[in-house]
């Protein structure tokens, strides 16, 4: 790359079931408005803007990026919308890292959203498609079958979900921005809660929330005067496959696997489970943790559950994953993504308050889209590549 | 504070969708033969794999798949959900069986419903059969399926159908 790139603010707003309080512009003004103030900046000072969300239907309004333009302060600026379903929030970082990387912008705000409550996303993602019997009940209808076949694969003790879960969940109550915070959350209660996509349990779920991302992204000579210390961008990836071919593995999917081998390359990491402090990944059904922990290469095939079941992934292991509480507490779908991508780089900036990892230098952020088929992840350091 | 100056949290702006769904050639021949009661699928010339319903070209080698073949009516579970959640837009008694069917001579499995079943009962390589519409009814659609149900056959091993999980 020509330029080095690194994240200079971070900015979320707080999630919830119907942030009813703001609008749409709000929603995004409220996030992009604390990046820049992170990053000791106004709208004044940048270059461009690049906006991502999930499906239009999400909201029920079309190309929204054309009314965000002026929220935004993107008036007389470059203004880009992306959109790969699910892992829209990770490449939206990745297209404004890019426009830095390229030498064309020197400060770029991304900013990723969903204001669930205006529409209704199970019905959006379970509209019939042609010459299909119209019972796939959401995402997870769409996934549940998967978890089941990596169950069966792996042989993973059936509580692993839980686990995950009960981690995820504990990890939120020290995320002041969490919309969902259980206070007193235990083993038992998950274990009972009810099978909604057998077998994906109500508290193996994530919520369906009204949430914004934002980061201010800068080049070496911006990061250098940002007022906090700044996270770098070592790598970045991104892999597509289709959503149906003949043996295609579902539950280890090809393009998540060549993303990371490839993201690994160039940000120099040969053992990643030695080289990485943390991750923030995108875990939507507790199952997917070990899943992705395989696809990730941090695990061989069928062993990712051990990571959880050793306590390897939780906030005190040798890899903590999803400090923040991650999708199963907040799941603004077009911002999940960037949420990985920005809380793994305040962890690096010191910057995760109580959820903070101790002197975390190196870390993952990790989104996935579509039928597991769009991914995308950047790895963030303390000090430039 | 009076009316006037309350604020106002949210209106209801309904938003309805149809759309023409035109299937190309591939699609359009599918869906004839469903027409006639037949399910068929196409090889790809070069990795030999059935798609079933075929697009017409190899998602896997991007070449156009011409030879047709017939596979089902049955099929085998590779893997299944048991949905206890509604959705507006389903109407279906609660719960019911999402699974994916591997259809005999097919290599690529499909979503589908299995009915006539306790959820309980569903299992990874159980053998299920298409129950089809009453044939006046048959046009050119997948709906002319209207679920799959088990017939009296031995499981089938899960190293035999574990390449399309």
């Amino acid at each position: 790359m020509a330029e080095h790139c690194a994240v200079i603010g971070v900015g979320q707003t707080q999630h919830d079931a119907k942030r009813i309080d703001v609008s749409q512009y709000g929603l995004v003004r409220e996030a992009a408005e604390r990046a820049l103030e992170d990053a000791g900046m106004t709208y004044a000072d940048i270059d461009a803007v690049v906006v991502g969300k999930a499906p239009d239907m999400f909201e029920g309004v079309m190309m929204p990026e054309l009314m965000l333009a002026d929220s935004l302060g993107a008036v007389g600026k470059p203004m880009l919308r992306v959109h790969t379903a699910g892992s829209v929030g990770g490449s939206t970082a990745i297209v404004a890292a890019s426009l830095i990387q390229a030498g064309v912008h020197d400060r770029v705000l991304t900013v990723s959203y969903e204001k669930q409550s205006e529409s209704n996303a199970m019905w959006a993602l379970s509209v019939k498609v042609p010459f299909q019997q119209g019972m796939v009940a959401g995402a997870g209808g769409y996934f549940a079958p998967l978890i089941r076949a990596y169950m069966k694969r792996s042989g993973a003790p059936e509580d692993t979900g839980i686990r995950v879960a009960l981690k995820d969940r504990q990890n939120a109550l020290k995320n002041p921005y969490a919309h969902l915070k259980l206070e007193g959350i235990d083993f038992d209660q998950i274990a009972n809660s009810p099978m909604l996509w057998d077998p994906i349990r109500y508290l193996e779920t994530c919520p369906s929330s009204d949430g914004a991302c934002a980061m201010v992204l800068g080049n070496a000579a911006v990061a250098k005067k940002a007022p906090k210390k700044p996270a770098w961008v070592h790598a970045t990836a991104m892999r597509t496959e289709p959503t149906m071919f003949s043996g295609r593995d579902q539950v280890n999917p090809q393009a998540g696997q060549d993303c990371a081998r490839v993201l690994y390359k160039k940000a120099g990491i040969s053992d990643p489970r030695k080289e990485i402090d943390c991750c923030e990944i995108y875990v939507p059904f507790s199952w997917f943790e070990p899943m992705w922990m395989e696809n990730l290469h941090f695990a061989p095939e069928s062993e990712g559950w051990k990571m959880t079941y050793e306590g390897a992934t939780a906030l005190d292991g040798d890899l903590p994953v999803n400090m923040s509480g991650g999708v199963l507490s907040s799941n603004p779908i077009g911002a999940s993504g960037m949420l990985r991508f920005a809380e793994i780089a305040n962890q690096i900036r010191g910057e995760a308050g109580e959820h903070q990892v101790d002197g975390a230098k190196k870390g993952l952020g990790h989104a996935y889209g579509g039928g597991s088929q769009f991914f995308s992840m950047w790895i963030v350091g303390d000090q430039p590549l | 504070m009076s009316e006037a100056k309350q604020p106002i949290k949210s209106i209801v702006t309904p938003s309805r969708l149809e759309y023409d769904f035109t299937p190309g050639i591939a699609t359009t021949r599918f869906l004839r033969h469903m027409e006639e009661g037949r399910i068929v699928g196409q090889r790809c010339a070069e990795c030999t794999k059935v798609y079933v319903p075929a697009r017409g070209s190899c998602p896997r080698c991007g070449v156009a798949t011409k030879e047709e073949v017939e596979v089902g009516p049955n099929g085998t579970v590779t893997t299944f959900c048991v949905v206890r959640v509604p959705s507006e837009n389903i109407d279906l008694t609660l719960p019911y069986t999402a699974a994916h069917i591997l259809l005999d001579g097919a290599d690529i499995p499909f979503f589908a419903l299995i009915q006539e079943c306790d959820a309980a009962d569903v299992r990874m390589g159980m053998r299920v059969e298409a129950v089809w519409a009453a044939k006046e009814e048959w046009g050119p659609t997948f709906e002319n399926i209207r679920y799959f149900r088990p017939i009296d056959e031995p499981d089938v091993p899960f190293d035999d159908f574990k390449e399309h999980l």
